[in-house]
């Protein structure tokens, strides 16, 4: 177990950001959202949930894909660099990090995702313990540790505990990264220390409001049950159609993929998708969900039934509670879960 | 707000409507949601409080394809985007039943969360039979407190008065909550220099995200297909081209909702990335105010606003531009 002091953690960032692009936790008129290392910019690393999350830094908002360039009578086509420079993500919470999982049944399954699997290979993620988990968070429903990212695909666990910063490798890339920056961190943590605080976490865990919530009933077996389910005609109501939940989501994935005239030539690009818009799966034949009822009964059959019947049991949510915290009109995947009976 | 739910019952159990519009009681002390109620037992679940923000103004405009008349609960503030919307034919008067209710100022959690207050078991001190001063927070880490001001949204700080402007009736005691100058924070961006005025739009605009949540929960934003979301022209906008792009929107938007927008504040609320969206709308007000006379959009549901009238008293187009 290593640590650093908290108050060292510049010295680091600087570090790491010698050899390496870094992403972390910055604050920006107020906000914090996962950003690149700057001199000048202002890492936060207390506050506990960026805005959006930080599965941008591996499946960016919106990337070119290629450029076609018109020379003469030919066409030149350009196609994206792929990311082929190491870098650390530092602080993603274990929810995050299991977004990222998520992601890689969607990208990495044949046929793989070229652009996003160059980013997965040359990132490395640190991630961080939830010091005081907040009312919202519901990981523990999808078997997710807030208070150790350990058994995770996190290349480094982290834990912030008093004035240090305790630091476990946990991957190869992790120990290479640890090798790197052992000018700074000492080797003398204590294990015990974070033992106290896993558990200290741990206790909050259980008496978050929502950490109860049951799944039950939520899978393939009753898919046709929940689809023609009279709540959604209820449920929807409220919805503004706007993207907030999509867009903050750790593991909506859904993209669209467009056209952009260059003047004398075309950059294909794509961007997030978002189930709430009204062109969202627009094809010649028209939309096959032409209802906002539609649209917003999607979003929950695809995290809830549709993604764990196909990918063996693992839900499309991890509790991350930023769907919670930000709808506009205070819907969520916990009121669905709860109106469908999972209130335990 | 028992009173609220009787006279709601009566009004459901005499026909006089067919069904509800108002706030569902939530999971937390602070997150009811906008809801329709058909029944006396589906009135158990309404709440009012100073958690109710949600402007139901707009919800009105598929209420009125319903049967039957609905009964909307309207604060103060809410009522303005009603009247807007019936002059631009977009609800049906005939089909609304309005109970305007008083209004002691909305609260954002968000603001109680950015004094550090976290792990909210619930919250005490928002409901209309209470003093409104000070909120009691259970929490996670402790006990809290947090004065209720200090937890008001933006918009009830410069709020335009608690009188309804449009209501079948009225119900429930209001509180003043005005402290603060309407057009303060526009001053003070118009002293900045063109620079200053860029890096400070720079900023906000660049944490935008392009939910459309601000769009969509906009009153005046009520267009049946928004040219940002049309397939068929080079409008379409899910991403940025470039790194400010979102400057385009929120600017586009800002000028297609002047001398309607009725400074509801609803697109601040809603921003999940906290950008004062309400600042570009108020700055249109404020200029409209200064150049055609004072106007409040919604005040009335006849009047021809400042930018679709002509009088030979208007100022000339290039009055703008020599200002600067």
């Amino acid at each position: 177990m290593y640590k650093i002091a908290k108050s060292n953690l510049p010295e680091l960032y600087k570090a790491i950001a010698g050899s390496k692009e870094l992403y972390l936790p910055l604050e920006n008129a107020g906000q914090v959202n996962f950003g690149p290392w700057s001199e000048d910019c202002t890492p936060d690393i207390e506050t506990l949930k960026s805005v959006k999350s930080p599965k941008d830094v591996f499946f960016p908002q919106s990337e070119n894909l290629y450029t076609c360039q018109k020379e003469g009578k030919n066409i030149k086509i350009d196609p994206e660099k792929l990311k082929d420079q190491d870098f650390v993500v530092f602080g993603m919470k274990s929810c995050d990090v299991k977004g990222v999982e998520v992601l890689d049944k969607v990208f990495l399954a044949d046929p793989i995702d070229t652009y996003y699997a160059a980013r997965r290979d040359h990132g490395i993620i640190v991630a961080m313990a939830c010091h005081e988990p907040e009312e919202s968070c519901f990981c523990k429903v999808f078997g997710i540790d807030a208070a150790d990212a350990s058994s995770s695909i996190a290349d480094v666990a982290t834990w912030m505990i008093g004035e240090d910063l305790y630091w476990k490798p946990l991957t190869e890339k992790g120990e290479a990264l640890t090798s790197e920056l052992s000018g700074l961190l000492s080797s003398d943590g204590d294990e015990n220390k974070v033992e106290e605080e896993k558990q200290a976490i741990t206790a909050i865990i259980n008496k978050l409001p929502y950490s109860d919530l049951s799944l039950e009933g939520w899978d393939g077996d009753h898919f046709e049950e929940k689809f023609n389910a009279t709540n959604w005609e209820e449920l929807y109501k409220p919805c503004l159609a706007c993207g907030t939940c999509t867009f903050v989501c750790p593991t909506c994935q859904c993209y669209d993929i467009k056209d952009y005239n260059t003047g004398n030539g075309t950059q294909r690009y794509r961007c997030w998708d978002s189930c709430m818009y009204s062109d969202f799966t627009m094809m010649a034949h028209g939309n096959n969900r032409n209802s906002q009822m539609q649209r917003f009964r999607q979003r929950f059959m695809h995290k809830l039934v549709y993604f764990p019947t196909n990918n063996d049991g693992m839900y499309s949510c991890v509790g991350c509670g930023r769907c919670v915290e930000k709808c506009p009109a205070s819907l969520n995947i916990v009121k669905v879960i709860k109106n469908f009976g999972g209130d335990k | 707000m028992q009173e609220l739910v009787n006279r709601a019952k009566e009004l459901l159990a005499d026909g006089t409507v067919s069904r509800v519009l108002g706030w569902k009681a939530g999971d937390m002390s602070y997150n009811p949601e906008p809801a329709y109620f058909n029944s006396a037992e589906e009135l158990e679940n309404f709440v009012y409080d100073g958690f109710c923000g949600a402007n139901l103004s707009k919800y009105m405009i598929e209420a009125s394809k319903l049967e039957g008349k609905t009964l909307v609960f309207l604060k103060p503030c809410d009522t303005y985007s009603f009247n807007q919307l019936i002059k631009e034919h977009r609800v049906d008067r005939e089909k609304a039943y309005i109970i305007g209710v008083g209004c002691k100022g909305k609260l954002s959690v968000e603001n109680i969360k950015a004094q550090g207050i976290k792990g909210i078991e619930s919250i005490e001190g928002a409901g209309m039979n209470d003093g409104c001063d000070t909120l009691t927070i259970k929490t996670l880490y402790g006990d809290k407190t947090c004065s209720y001001n200090d937890a008001m949204l933006e918009r009830c700080h410069v709020c335009k008065g608690k009188e309804h402007q449009i209501s079948d009736e009225v119900m429930l005691e209001s509180r003043d909550t005005k402290d603060a100058e309407r057009f303060a924070q526009v001053e003070a961006i118009e002293a900045m220099t063109p620079e200053e005025k860029f890096a400070f739009f720079q900023k906000e605009l660049s944490k935008c995200i392009r939910c459309n949540a601000c769009r969509n929960v906009c009153p005046a934003c009520s267009c049946r297909k928004c040219v940002f979301d049309s397939t068929k022209y080079d409008t379409a906008q899910k991403a940025n081209v470039t790194s400010f792009e979102e400057k385009m929107f929120h600017i586009i938007r800002a000028f297609h909702v002047a001398g309607r927008c009725t400074d509801c504040g609803e697109c601040s609320r809603v921003c999940p990335q906290g950008i004062p969206l309400h600042l570009f709308n108020r700055k249109f007000i404020k200029d409209i105010d200064t150049f055609y006379g004072e106007f409040q959009a919604g005040e009335d549901t006849e009047s021809r606003g400042p930018l679709t009238n002509f009088t030979f008293d208007d100022v000339e187009p290039s009055i703008v531009g020599e200002r600067g």
